[in-house]
C-alpha cells in the first residue's frame, strides 16, 4: 500500500504560517534562489492582471506592504501622517533595500495615494521596471476596447521584462491556471460561509495570502490539498453571530486581529481581503481571445470594491445583497486607517444597512497593531447586543 | 510689507460682478427658473460641451471653496461627519454634501439641483466617490468620463486613449441631447472651442508676465482671482473679454514695473491649493517677507496652457480630450509635477519653492515629502513645506506656520546677506 503524502490540514495551515510570518523581500528572494532566470514583479493591491505576469514567464508577487513586521522609519518623511500605512511601509521596503530580488512593481489607479505612490517607486528605485495600469471607470462597451489596449500595452512590457515572446496560447493557459486558484478560492469561502465552524477566517486568510507569495501551481495544490482536509474537520457550530466584513480590500489587518474578531464571537462568513487576487465572481475562461477575455471579465463579472465605481448599480444594495445571500446577521465595516475609498463607502455602508436595518460595527485598524483590547472589547458589545435583542 | 494701494481694483472687481453673475444665474434656476445644471469638475472640465448645451456648469468644488472662504465651512463639515463621513475625507466633498442636505443654500447663492451629474475624472480618485455619492442623492443621470492617467515614458496620452475619451464624449453628446431634447450644435460647439482657444492664448499671455521683475502680480494669490472665471465661464464673450481687460491691466502694471508689494524681495512658486478658510492671513505671511509668487501648480488644476496648448475648434471632440488627458495639472504623473515646478524654478527665475500640504486634497499632497527631497537635496532649491487644509479650519495653526515662513525667510534672506558680502 502507497503511503499517504498528502500533508495534513495542520501542516499545510503551519507551512502558510511560515510563509507569512516571512517578510515578503526573503520570499522572494528565496524564489529568485530556486529559481535565477525568472523576473519578479511586486504586485500592489488590489487588482492586477496577473496571468499576463505569468504568460510573460515572470512570477506575480503580492507585495502588500510591510505588514506588522518593519518600522517606518524614512517613509514617513516622504508621505505624510495622513497617509494610510500601506503606502509608507511599502516604500520602506524599498527605501531599506527590502526588495533586492523583485524586479518590477505595478501599481493601478485606485487612490491618490497609491498613484504617486508610483511616482515615488519610479523615481527613488531607478533599478525596478515600474508600471501603473489605468482601470477604466466608465463601465460601458467603451471600457472594452481600451482595457484591451492598455493590457496589451503592460503585457508587452512585462515581456520585455523577461524577454520571452508570449503568446495567445501562453495566455490562455495563464488564464486557466489562474481560473482554477480562483475556483478553488470561491469553493473555500463557499465552505466557510456554510460551516463556518470548519474553518477560521483566520485560517482562510493564510490559505488565501499563501497564494500571493508563492507560483500559482503551487498554490493550486496547496488548496486542492487543504480543502478536503477542512471538509472532513469534525466541529461543532459555536453559538456566535454571522457577520459579513467589508473595507479591507487593499491594506491588510494581522492575522491576529482576524482572529481576535472571531473570537470576540463573530463568525465571519465572508470578507474582501486580498480581494484583488479573487477578483472575479465567474471563470474568465480565454476563448479565442484570451486578452479581450481579461478584458471582458473586469468590465461584467468582477466584484464590487472601493476601487470601482461601477455606477450601473447601487455599491450599498451590492452589500445589504451579500448579507441576505449569506444569511449573515450583520455587517463590520473594517478600514485601514486614512483609507480614503473605504472611508467613502462608510458613509454609503453606512445609510444603507441603517435602512435595511440590518446592524453594523464600524472599526478602523493599522497594519501595526498589537493591542487589541479596545476591538475586542467592542466586538464583544456588539455582538452581545445582537444575542440579547 | 503690505500690498500696494488699488493694486487689486480693476481685475478683481470685475472679477467680483461675473461671478456674482454665475451664482444668480445658478440661484436663478435653482428657485425654477429656466436653464439645466450639469454638476462637473474642475480639473480639466470640458466646460464647453456642457456649454453647447446650454446647460450650466457647477462646480460642487467651487462652491466648496467660496464656503471656505467665507468661513462657513465647518457646520457643513461637522453635518456630513455626522451622516458618517470620516475626519479624514476630502472636506470639500463634506461642505458640499453637508450644504447639499442643508437646503442648498450659501451666502453667495442657492446651488440648483443637477440635472446631469458629469464625474470629469480626471486624476483625482475622490471626485469618483463624490459623484457616486451625489448619485445615491439624486435622481439626475450620471455619466463617469473616464481619463487615462498619463502613465507612459514620453508623458503623452496613447492614441487608444484619445479614442476612448473621444468615444465617452460622443457618448455624452447622446445623453445631453436625451436630457436638453436638443441635439447638438456642431457650429456652435466649434465657437465655444474657439473662445476657449482665445482665452487660453491670453492665460497664457498672463503667466508669462510673471517672468519679469517684478512680478506685475502674484502667480498664486492673484491666480485664484482668474481662475473661477476661467471654469466657470470659459466658452463665453464674457470671459474672453474678461481675460482680455485682465491682459491689458497686468501688462501695464509689468510696463510700469509695478508688483503686488512694493518691493519684490523673493520670487517663489508656490505648490498645493491655499488653504481658503486663512486665505488672507496666509498671504500675509509671505507678503511680510516681500515674497511674490511668480508661479504655482494649483493655478493649473483646471487647464496648464502656459506650455503651448490651445484648444482646436477644427478638432472640438480631439481637443476637449487632449484638455483632459494631458493638458492640466491633476491628469499628469507626480514625476511630471516635479518637472512642470523645475520648469517654473528655471524659466521664472524664481529662488525658493513653497509647498503646502494639505490634508483634504492628497492628489497634490501624498508623496509631496519625496518632492522636498528632490528639490531640496537633488536640485539645492530652497523648500519649505507646510501643512494645513483647503477647507476645514480645524487644521490651519496659524502661529505654527508664521515660525515655519518667518524661520524660512529668515535664513534665505541671512543667506543672501552672507552671499553679497562674499562676493
Ligand atoms: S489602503 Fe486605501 S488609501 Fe491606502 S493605498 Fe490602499 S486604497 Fe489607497
Ligand atoms: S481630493 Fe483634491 S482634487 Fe479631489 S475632490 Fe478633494 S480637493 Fe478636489
Amino acid at each position: 500500500k502507497a503511503i499517504d503524502m498528502t500533508p495534513s490540514i495542520t501542516e499545510i495551515l503551519e507551512r502558510c504560517r511560515q510563509l507569512l510570518a516571512t517578510p515578503v523581500g526573503e520570499v522572494a528572494a528565496a524564489q529568485k534562489a530556486k529559481n535565477p532566470d525568472r523576473k519578479i514583479v511586486g504586485c500592489f493591491p488590489v487588482y492586477t492582471p496577473v496571468e499576463l505576469i505569468h504568460a510573460a514567464g515572470a512570477l506575480p508577487l503580492g507585495v502588500i506592504g510591510g505588514g506588522n513586521q518593519i518600522e517606518i522609519a524614512h517613509a514617513d518623511s516622504r508621505f505624510q501622517s495622513f497617509i494610510c500605512s500601506i503606502v509608507k511601509s511599502t516604500l520602506e521596503l524599498g527605501l531599506t533595500d527590502r526588495l533586492e530580488a523583485v524586479d518590477a512593481m505595478v501599481f493601478q489607479s485606485i487612490c491618490d495615494p497609491a498613484r504617486n505612490l508610483a511616482s515615488v517607486f519610479k523615481r527613488n528605485f531607478p533599478r525596478l521596471q515600474i508600471e501603473y495600469l489605468h482601470m477604466p471607470q466608465n463601465m460601458s462597451l467603451r471600457a472594452n476596447d481600451y482595457l484591451v489596449a492598455e493590457y496589451q500595452r503592460i503585457f508587452d512590457s512585462w515581456k520585455a521584462l523577461t524577454g520571452k515572446p508570449a503568446t495567445e496560447q501562453d495566455l490562455a493557459q495563464s488564464i486557466g491556471l489562474f481560473d482554477r486558484d480562483r475556483a478553488l478560492m470561491r469553493d473555500l469561502y463557499r465552505l466557510r460561509c456554510e460551516t463556518p465552524e470548519k474553518v477560521s477566517a483566520a485560517e482562510s486568510y493564510l490559505l488565501m495570502r499563501a497564494g500571493t507569495l508563492m507560483p500559482v501551481e503551487e498554490h493550486i495544490e496547496l488548496l486542492e490539498a487543504a480543502l478536503p482536509g477542512l471538509q472532513q474537520r469534525a466541529a461543532k457550530p459555536k453559538d456566535r453571530i454571522r457577520v459579513v466584513l467589508e473595507g479591507s480590500f487593499c491594506e491588510q489587518p494581522s492575522l491576529e486581529l482576524i482572529d481576535r474578531l472571531e473570537e470576540a464571537g463573530c463568525y465571519l462568513v465572508d470578507d474582501d481581503f486580498l480581494l484583488g487576487w479573487r477578483f472575479f465572481k465567474r471563470e474568465v475562461s480565454a476563448g479565442d481571445s484570451p486578452l479581450r477575455a481579461l478584458a471582458d471579465a473586469y468590465i461584467d463579472r468582477s466584484v464590487y470594491s472601493g476601487v470601482k465605481h461601477d455606477l450601473r448599480e447601487s455599491k450599498a444594495k451590492h452589500l445589504t445583497d451579500k448579507v441576505r445571500e449569506m444569511r449573515a446577521e450583520a455587517v463590520i465595516i473594517l478600514v485601514a486607517k486614512f483609507c480614503e475609498p473605504a472611508l467613502f463607502d462608510y458613509a454609503l455602508y453606512r445609510k444603507a444597512l441603517d435602512e435595511a436595518g440590518i446592524p453594523h460595527l464600524f472599526l478602523e485598524f493599522e497594519e501595526k497593531m498589537w493591542v487589541f483590547d479596545r476591538v475586542r472589547t467592542e466586538v464583544e458589545t456588539f455582538v452581545e447586543s445582537m444575542l440579547f435583542e | 510689507m503690505t500690498e500696494q494701494k488699488g493694486y487689486q481694483e480693476r481685475m478683481h472687481l470685475l472679477q467680483k460682478e461675473m461671478m456674482n453673475r454665475y451664482y444668480d444665474d445658478l440661484t436663478r434656476v435653482a428657485e425654477g427658473g429656466p436653464g439645466k445644471s450639469a454638476y462637473m469638475l474642475v480639473s480639466g472640465n470640458p466646460v464647453e460641451l456642457v456649454r453647447a448645451f446650454d446647460f450650466l456648469p457647477v462646480y460642487p468644488e467651487v462652491n466648496a471653496l467660496q464656503i471656505a472662504v467665507k468661513k462657513q465651512a465647518l457646520p457643513f463639515i461637522l453635518k456630513a461627519e455626522e451622516m458618517g463621513y470620516s475626519m479624514d475625507n476630502c472636506a470639500y466633498v463634506k461642505a458640499d454634501i453637508g450644504c447639499f442636505f442643508s437646503g442648498r443654500k450659501t451666502p453667495f447663492g442657492t446651488i440648483p439641483l443637477p440635472d446631469l451629474l458629469l464625474c470629469n475624472y480626471v486624476g483625482c480618485n475622490v471626485y469618483l466617490q463624490w459623484f457616486e455619492h451625489l448619485s445615491e442623492y439624486n435622481p439626475a443621470p450620471v455619466f463617469n468620463l473616464d481619463i487615462p492617467f498619463v502613465r507612459t515614458e514620453d508623458g503623452e496620452p496613447r492614441p487608444e486613449d484619445v479614442t476612448y475619451v473621444v468615444r465617452q464624449l460622443e457618448d455624452l453628446v447622446e445623453m445631453c441631447e436625451r436630457i436638453t431634447g436638443k441635439a447638438l450644435d456642431y457650429a456652435k460647439l466649434q465657437r465655444i472651442v474657439a473662445l476657449s482657444g482665445e482665452t487660453g492664448e491670453l492665460w497664457s499671455k498672463i503667466k508669462a508676465l510673471t517672468k519679469r521683475r517684478p512680478s506685475p502680480f502674484d502667480a498664486y494669490f492673484d491666480s485664484v482671482t482668474m481662475m473661477a472665471p476661467l471654469y466657470c465661464t470659459r466658452g463665453t464673450e464674457e470671459c474672453l473679454r474678461f481675460f482680455e481687460a485682465a491682459y491689458e491691466e497686468l501688462l501695464k502694471k509689468a510696463e510700469d514695473g509695478v508688483g503686488p508689494l512694493p518691493e519684490e524681495r523673493f520670487r517663489v512658486v508656490i505648490e498645493g491649493p491655499p488653504p481658503w478658510p486663512f486665505l488672507r492671513t496666509f498671504r500675509d505671511m509671505f507678503s511680510k517677507w516681500g515674497a511674490v509668487a511668480v508661479a504655482s501648480t494649483y493655478s493649473t488644476v483646471g487647464g496648464l496652457w502656459e506650455f503651448g496648448f490651445r484648444h482646436d475648434a477644427n478638432r472640438p471632440l480631439e481637443s476637449i480630450a487632449r484638455h483632459m488627458l494631458q493638458w492640466n495639472l491633476t491628469n499628469r504623473n507626480f514625476l511630471q509635477r516635479y518637472e512642470q515646478i523645475k520648469r517654473y524654478m528655471d524659466d521664472w527665475s524664481a529662488d525658493a519653492l513653497i509647498i503646502h500640504s494639505v490634508k483634504s486634497c492628497r492628489l497634490f499632497s501624498a508623496g509631496q515629502g519625496d518632492m522636498r527631497e528632490y528639490f531640496s537635496k537633488d536640485l539645492g532649491v530652497p523648500t519649505l513645506l507646510v501643512e494645513s487644509d483647503l477647507e476645514d479650519p480645524r487644521y490651519f495653526s496659524e502661529a505654527q506656520m508664521r515660525n515655519r515662513v518667518d524661520a524660512f525667510f529668515e535664513s534665505l534672506a541671512h543667506k543672501r546677506a552672507v552671499a553679497g558680502k562674499a562676493s
